[in-house]
């Protein structure tokens, strides 16, 4: 099977999706000739013009008010903020909004929106440009979450995303844009609010999403060479949480570790954790742990940023100390 | 002053009328302890909402406020449903789960009444460049107030929208007052029109309680729209004659003098509109006065129909959360 890049195979989604709808379009702050910040839409420009690939002003509340009046009158638009610190000058549009208007209107209003995220963190760009906010909206009820962790997944969720008739945040880490993977040259979806089991192991389930999941993937081959047999779960979405394969799977290794790059107070790993003491709290064997970014803002240094993020080293000692 | 034809005048002061008594009803309800929730009332802008919503079509998009009853009974909207939906019963519009400030009706266009002041220019923008991107020939146009002109989100969609010339009318009801605070002590410029010239497209500030004002600037802005020449930036000078919210009571007289609002209430635009259609021999003034009494019959249809109409069941809070026909 061929290999393509984390971004290529979302362009590809988004390029194949719009080829065969023409109420999808796609706006956002330097996505047209310029291709995305971080080759987020490299190559759609040229395929679908300035009528259907729009560079907005730098105006966030504009981006996902304006895409969110399209959704609601025949149009089905991809909106992207350019980095997910920057989801705070939208967030009237996102969480009062686009969130509520299915609901709050008795179900009359359909949302075919999908807003795309890059999120990074380890690239050396300080507090407003690394952080990860996820979990404020999965605090948030009407949107759906996804959080793909490799090429495979990117154009499936997307895909699944774009055909959606619900808001749908795509969360991508810009360290991923350049890794490689297998896809299929075929028409695939991912259905959203299904994780995945990476890797089978029978010590301690391991989960996590997006970039910190290979290092979790890196760690557990690492622990299987020293006898620690670790399984590692994919969320792949966030919200629907698919907690039937999560719980399948701490009933079988009867620890678990939640592995995220957001930060460790009311991150995901709470809700997760929660839900696993809630539904099969007498399966474990340990505390369930959490092991995340610590509670401050993402410092410049490197020194400081690599001791703020989980790093191999620090997910491997956690996870021997439990097992 | 436009030539209207008679079956359109009659249509617009049925609509002021329809207004005026439907919001009355509420407020009595309100008193009454009947009606739960918060309720802005928009007695008084009457001539707004009427003066707009004539020059539109049925598939034209209108984008409301929390003081939103009168935009959508000006777009025809179902004073039935919206009772109802007041009522909090599961025949309203919403069943159950607006409530006052969030009615929406999307098969005529109403695009939702909105808890968040401004909050609908965005969306009003997107529904404009939806209407671009499908090349028809409808307009959207949203309604805000004073206060919402001092919104951040007031720049970036009024510069979007002009940028990309889309066909949009923004309607500023400037009431004066954002909850307690004047515009005198809120805004840098005397006349929030003026504001239009940073965004490239013109800005007229009109008469807010003479409907057939309203009507004239804001034909002019449609027709501008349905051509394809951009937005429009209209301020219309009212005055809400009750309180921020209903219920607000004697607190309205910390920010504005009794003599203030009785000058105002001089100049009522229900009254003014029937005493010209009056004086102007268009029609008489008991053939209005038995337009007056259908339209208090239809607004008590209408609270018997809410009344009579059942709750929604407990757990339907946990319906509609997305649509689920993936």
């Amino acid at each position: 099977m061929r290999e393509i890049t984390y971004g290529e195979a979302a362009c590809e989604a988004i390029s194949e999706e719009m080829e065969k709808d023409n109420r999808i379009f796609y706006m956002g702050e330097d996505v047209g000739r310029f291709g995305g910040a971080y080759g987020t839409t490299k190559g759609l420009w040229e395929m679908f013009g300035d009528e259907r690939v729009k560079d907005t002003p730098m105006s966030e509340a504009a981006i996902i008010g304006f895409a969110l009046g399209a959704a609601i009158t025949g149009m089905r638009p991809i909106a992207e903020i350019m980095f997910c610190d920057l989801l705070c000058l939208a967030m009237d549009q996102i969480v009062n909004q686009v969130a509520k208007i299915h609901y709050m209107f008795g179900g009359k209003v359909k949302v075919p929106l999908v807003i795309r995220v890059p999120f990074g963190g380890l690239r050396r760009a300080a507090a407003q440009h690394s952080q990860h906010l996820e979990a404020w909206f999965l605090h948030t009820p009407g949107l759906k979450i996804v959080v793909p962790s490799t090429p495979y997944d990117v154009k499936g969720l997307l895909k699944a995303a774009i055909r959606e008739n619900n808001p749908v945040m795509c969360f991508e880490h810009i360290l991923l844009y350049q890794t490689k993977g297998r896809v299929p040259e075929g028409e695939y979806t991912v259905p959203i609010g299904k994780a995945d089991v990476k890797r089978e192991g029978k010590d301690i389930t391991v989960i996590s999403y997006s970039f910190m999941l290979h290092r979790c993937l890196s760690v557990a081959e690492k622990l299987y060479k020293e006898g620690i047999d670790v399984e590692v779960i994919d969320l792949r979405s966030l919200y629907p949480l698919d907690m039937e394969t999560v719980i399948a799977s701490v009933k079988k290794t009867n620890k678990v570790a939640i592995v995220h790059q957001a930060s460790l107070t009311g991150g995901v790993g709470a809700e997760v954790g929660m839900r696993i003491t809630e539904a099969a709290f007498d399966y474990l064997d340990a505390p369930v742990k959490r092991i995340c970014a610590r509670d401050v803002p993402v410092p410049f240094s490197p020194v400081l940023e690599d001791f703020v993020v989980p790093t191999e080293e620090r997910i491997e000692e956690e996870i021997k100390k439990m097992v | 002053m436009p030539k209207l034809k008679k079956e359109k005048l009659l249509d617009m002061y049925r609509k002021m009328v329809r207004i005026r008594k439907f919001e009355t009803r509420v407020e009595e309800l309100h008193v009454q302890g009947i009606l739960p929730g918060l309720k802005h009332l928009y007695i008084g802008e009457e001539a707004v909402a009427v003066g707009v919503a004539s020059c539109l079509r049925e598939d034209d998009y209108i984008g409301s406020t929390h003081r939103g009853h009168g935009h959508l009974i000006a777009k025809g909207g179902d004073v039935k449903l919206m009772m109802a939906e007041l009522y909090g019963k599961k025949t309203g519009y919403c069943k159950g789960k607006g409530g006052s400030m969030h009615i929406a009706d999307i098969n005529i266009g109403i695009l939702g009444a909105n808890g968040i002041v401004a909050a609908n220019i965005p969306i009003v923008g997107g529904a404009a460049l939806s209407i671009k991107l499908r090349g028809t020939d409808q307009v959207a146009v949203s309604f805000f107030g004073d206060g919402g002109a001092n919104e951040g989100i007031f720049h970036e969609g009024l510069n979007l929208a002009s940028v990309w010339k889309l066909p949009a009318v923004f309607v500023c009801e400037n009431n004066q007052y954002a909850i307690s605070t004047s515009q005198s002590t809120t805004c840098a410029v005397a006349k929030i029109a003026d504001r239009a010239s940073s965004y490239g497209m013109p800005g007229f500030t009109v008469d807010g309680t003479d409907v057939l004002s309203v009507y004239e600037v804001t034909s002019k802005a449609v027709a501008r729209a349905r051509k394809g020449e951009g937005p429009t930036l209209i301020e219309c000078r009212t005055y809400r004659f009750k309180g921020h919210y209903a219920g607000e009571g004697s607190r309205e007289l910390t920010y504005r003098s009794q003599e203030e609002v009785e000058k105002w209430q001089k100049m009522c635009p229900v009254k003014r509109f029937k005493s010209y259609l009056v004086k102007e021999g268009i029609f008489t003034e008991s053939f209005l006065e038995d337009i007056d009494h259908q339209i208090g019959e239809e607004i008590e249809e209408a609270v018997r129909f809410a009344e009579g109409s059942p709750y929604p069941l407990p757990e339907d809070a946990l319906e509609d959360l997305f649509v689920e026909e993936m």
